[in-house]
């Protein structure tokens, strides 16, 4: 019963009369040219990114990208070689991974055993605790940067890659106990019934019978959680140091000379983007589930 | 049992909650004893984090928003007047009013278009991943993808190359473009191009030395000019380029070449009473003209600047243009939620009208769009919300002359409290974050309206 919501909504042709169905054809033809004409769109800027960090910078500061196809022998993978000789970038693309992957992991771990407790445990106030986790969905993280960084400051973690992972996990929470505790209420009861008849405790409960039913909801959460740390600026621009900072942070302090720095910045980024698209096309139903409920972060 | 987002769309809900809830409250009786500790166990690690990172700076902010910049002074609403009176803020108002306005519903009724479209497209599901493509990088990358797309010159920014490409179909460049005739010979330059300050009358004969180019610039068909000799009752001349190594100006010979193709026009009392084009070897000729005096005129269109493209990244375009790259990141979003509230929609409720003769356009009108309202909805609020929050392409794509025309309050509150130069403002970057917070209050608000109405 799975939806692919990239699936979802596309129907067969309804049944019409014939003249209805000339028109629909002459029309069907021209509504696919112009959906051709907008993917195409909405391809060329990641392929002019693509095209621009193949170029030598002299190159990028005299043309076009567009060149490449009438001049291939402008081809050339210096920018990858410089890219992978500045350790600054290669240090900072590290540090995006030593950020992305804890902050992945804490949040699950963290979101859902929140989540089990939510679903299938009882205690006080509990009705009211989701409502408040619905709420602080939305909560922009503008209203925490100063606290925060002032609560760093005091413990020292300003800076630290600690502080920066610890944020995202905080701030990742909300949706990751909204997401799973949803899902695991939806697991039927029977099963943890027959579980707690065996004789299983909570623990072996959440281990054994929630958590693997649960793991399409918990593939999104990481995808969804995963991505939104990897590809973040703002809380790394705040609260990493040089030696702690992502890749976004260390490509964007190249950004006032934008010109004479297209070759580090669009290298840079599209290899930033590599893994972001690769986990995409991998796991696109888990990726686009994720972000479908999870947008409203 | 897999389905993670509700038919309509919604937030995603676990299906026949009621049901097990329900049983599952009754079978925990025997359970109750150690579930206190139990609870605060698997609870406590996120209602930590959560009252730590969100619910105290919430309550810090609105604190240090009411002190100055160092926090040493209570200053009141001070720092929230200074938010609607400083030019830089308000910019940045003004902006988020347009970004809120324009942005969101233009994606949501894209994303609505497109998913109707794909409906019976074969290729539908490449197309969604095209689209949705864009939220998978990161907003910083969209920026430098969309900052190489607006580059100003149109040799090297995409939407100039094209926005040149196109204005040349329609008006063709001048092929001397900057090009002037040789100063102090009797013309005068007027915004409508260069006039005789002389007149003539048939049977006379005009020189025109120009500069302003170089020889090898001129077009292929141009040959070496060659002197006009009067003709009776005709007014006739020559244009051409007075450049060549070691000859004397205002002459011609030395291969000076005439200049083909320019609009020479007969001017009589303000009028003008007849044109003519230059040939390849630059002369030109009024065969019938009335007897009577004429001023000429060479027209600007002659010599017009190429259309270099648009400024997308001046003050006045530069946030349309940071809309477009967003529109370009959210479309597919948009689209894809829509579309799987359409798949929700009832077939036979379509089929119903079809049958009743309804045409395409009245079924999505009347019956496709009102039963998509709710979903609708929901993207247009959570675009809203993700609208205001918008940082990283307001930090990335304009340059720094034009940064501060593009502002936003998100990056306005950074710049405020940790921007460089500027930035140290704990007082103020509270209050705009405080700010942000409100704004985004009503979301919050309908976002648990409708989590207690799905329960």
């Amino acid at each position: 019963m799975t939806t692919d919501f990239l699936v979802a909504g596309v129907a067969g042709t309804p049944r019409r009369g014939p003249l209805t169905r000339a028109t629909a054809l002459l029309g069907s033809g021209f509504v696919r040219l112009i959906l051709a004409v907008i993917a195409l769109l909405w391809l060329v800027p990641i392929f002019g990114l693509f095209a621009s960090s193949l170029r030598g910078e002299a190159d990028n500061a005299t043309t076009g990208w567009w060149k490449v196809f009438t001049v291939p022998a402008e081809i050339t993978a210096k920018n990858y070689q410089d890219l992978l000789a500045n350790s600054t970038v290669m240090q900072s693309l590290l540090n995006t991974v030593y950020i992305s992957v804890p902050a992945t992991a804490l949040v699950i771990g963290i979101g859902a055993l929140a989540a089990y407790a939510l679903a299938w445990m009882r205690f006080p106030g509990q009705d009211w605790l989701m409502v408040i986790i619905v709420g602080l969905l939305v909560v922009p993280i503008q209203v925490a940067l100063i606290p925060i960084a002032k609560l760093y400051g005091d413990l020292g973690i300003f800076g630290s890659l600690l502080g920066v992972v610890l944020f995202h996990v905080a701030f990742g929470l909300p949706f990751a106990v909204f997401l799973l505790r949803n899902f695991f209420a939806g697991i039927p009861a029977d099963l943890l019934e027959a579980a707690r008849m065996d004789g299983a405790r909570e623990w072996r409960i959440f281990r054994k019978v929630v958590l693997p039913i649960g793991l399409p909801a918990i593939a999104s959460l990481a995808i969804f959680q995963f991505l939104w740390v990897w590809n973040d600026l703002l809380v790394a621009l705040v609260f990493a140091d040089p030696s702690s900072q992502p890749i976004t942070v260390a490509l964007q302090s190249q950004l006032r000379a934008f010109g004479t720095n297209v070759d580090l910045l669009a290298t840079g980024s599209f290899v930033s983007m590599i893994i972001p698209l690769a986990v995409f096309f991998a796991f696109q139903r888990f990726f686009v589930q994720g972000v479908l409920a999870g947008s409203t972060k | 049992m897999t389905q993670l987002v509700a038919k309509d769309g919604g937030l995603p809900v676990g299906e026949g909650e009621a049901t097990p809830r329900a049983r599952h409250r009754r079978g925990k009786d025997g359970r109750s004893g150690n579930a206190k500790w139990l609870v605060v166990l698997y609870l406590g690690p996120a209602v930590l984090l959560l009252a730590v990172f969100i619910g105290y700076p919430v309550v810090y902010s609105i604190v240090r928003s009411l002190f100055d910049r160092s926090g040493s002074s209570f200053v009141g609403f001070h720092n929230y007047v200074s938010v609607f009176t400083d030019p830089n803020t308000r910019i940045a108002l003004r902006n988020n009013l347009i970004w809120v306005l324009v942005a969101p519903a233009f994606v949501t009724g894209l994303g609505l278009i497109f998913a109707v479209l794909t409906e019976r497209i074969r290729w539908a599901v490449a197309f969604r991943l095209v689209l949705f493509m864009p939220m998978a990088i990161s907003l910083f990358a969209s920026g430098i993808i969309f900052r190489l797309v607006y580059q100003e010159d149109p040799g090297l920014g995409l939407a100039n190359a094209v926005t040149v490409s196109v204005h040349d179909i329609f008006a063709a460049p001048s092929q001397y473009p900057g090009v002037l005739p040789r100063p102090a010979d009797g013309t005068t330059s007027t915004s409508d191009g260069f006039t005789t300050v002389r007149t003539f009358g048939p049977g006379d004969v005009l020189n025109l030395p120009m500069v302003g180019m170089t020889p090898n610039k001129l077009p292929a068909q141009a040959v070496p000019a060659t002197p006009v000799h009067a003709t009776q009752g005709q007014l006739s001349g020559v244009v051409w380029l007075d450049i060549a190594l070691g000859s004397k100006i205002n002459t011609l010979g030395h291969g000076k070449k005439g200049m083909p193709g320019i609009t020479v026009q007969a001017i009589r009392n303000g009028t003008v009473t007849a044109t003519a084009i230059t040939a390849d070897d630059g002369t030109f000729a009024f065969p019938d003209l009335a007897p009577g005096s004429y001023q000429i005129r060479m027209p600007a269109s002659n010599f017009a600047q190429p259309f270099r493209g648009l400024t997308w990244l001046g003050s006045t375009l530069v946030t349309p243009v940071i809309i477009s790259a967003w529109v370009w990141i959210t479309t597919g979003f948009a689209m894809t939620f829509i579309a799987a509230g359409l798949a929700a929609i009832p077939r036979d409720a379509l089929e119903a009208a079809r049958v009743d003769g309804a045409t395409e356009w009245q079924v999505f009108r009347r019956v496709t769009v009102p039963l998509l309202g709710p979903v609708l909805l929901v993207v247009l609020v959570t675009l809203i919300i993700n609208v205001l929050k918008v940082f990283d392409l307001v930090f990335v794509i304009p340059p720094g002359s034009t940064q501060a025309d593009a502002n936003v309050l998100a990056l306005q509150m950074w710049q405020v409290a940790f921007g460089p130069g500027s930035g140290g403002d704990l007082g103020e970057g509270s209050a705009i974050g405080v700010l942000l917070f409100l704004v985004v209050m009503p979301a919050m608000l309908f976002n648990i309206r409708r989590f207690r109405r799905e329960r």
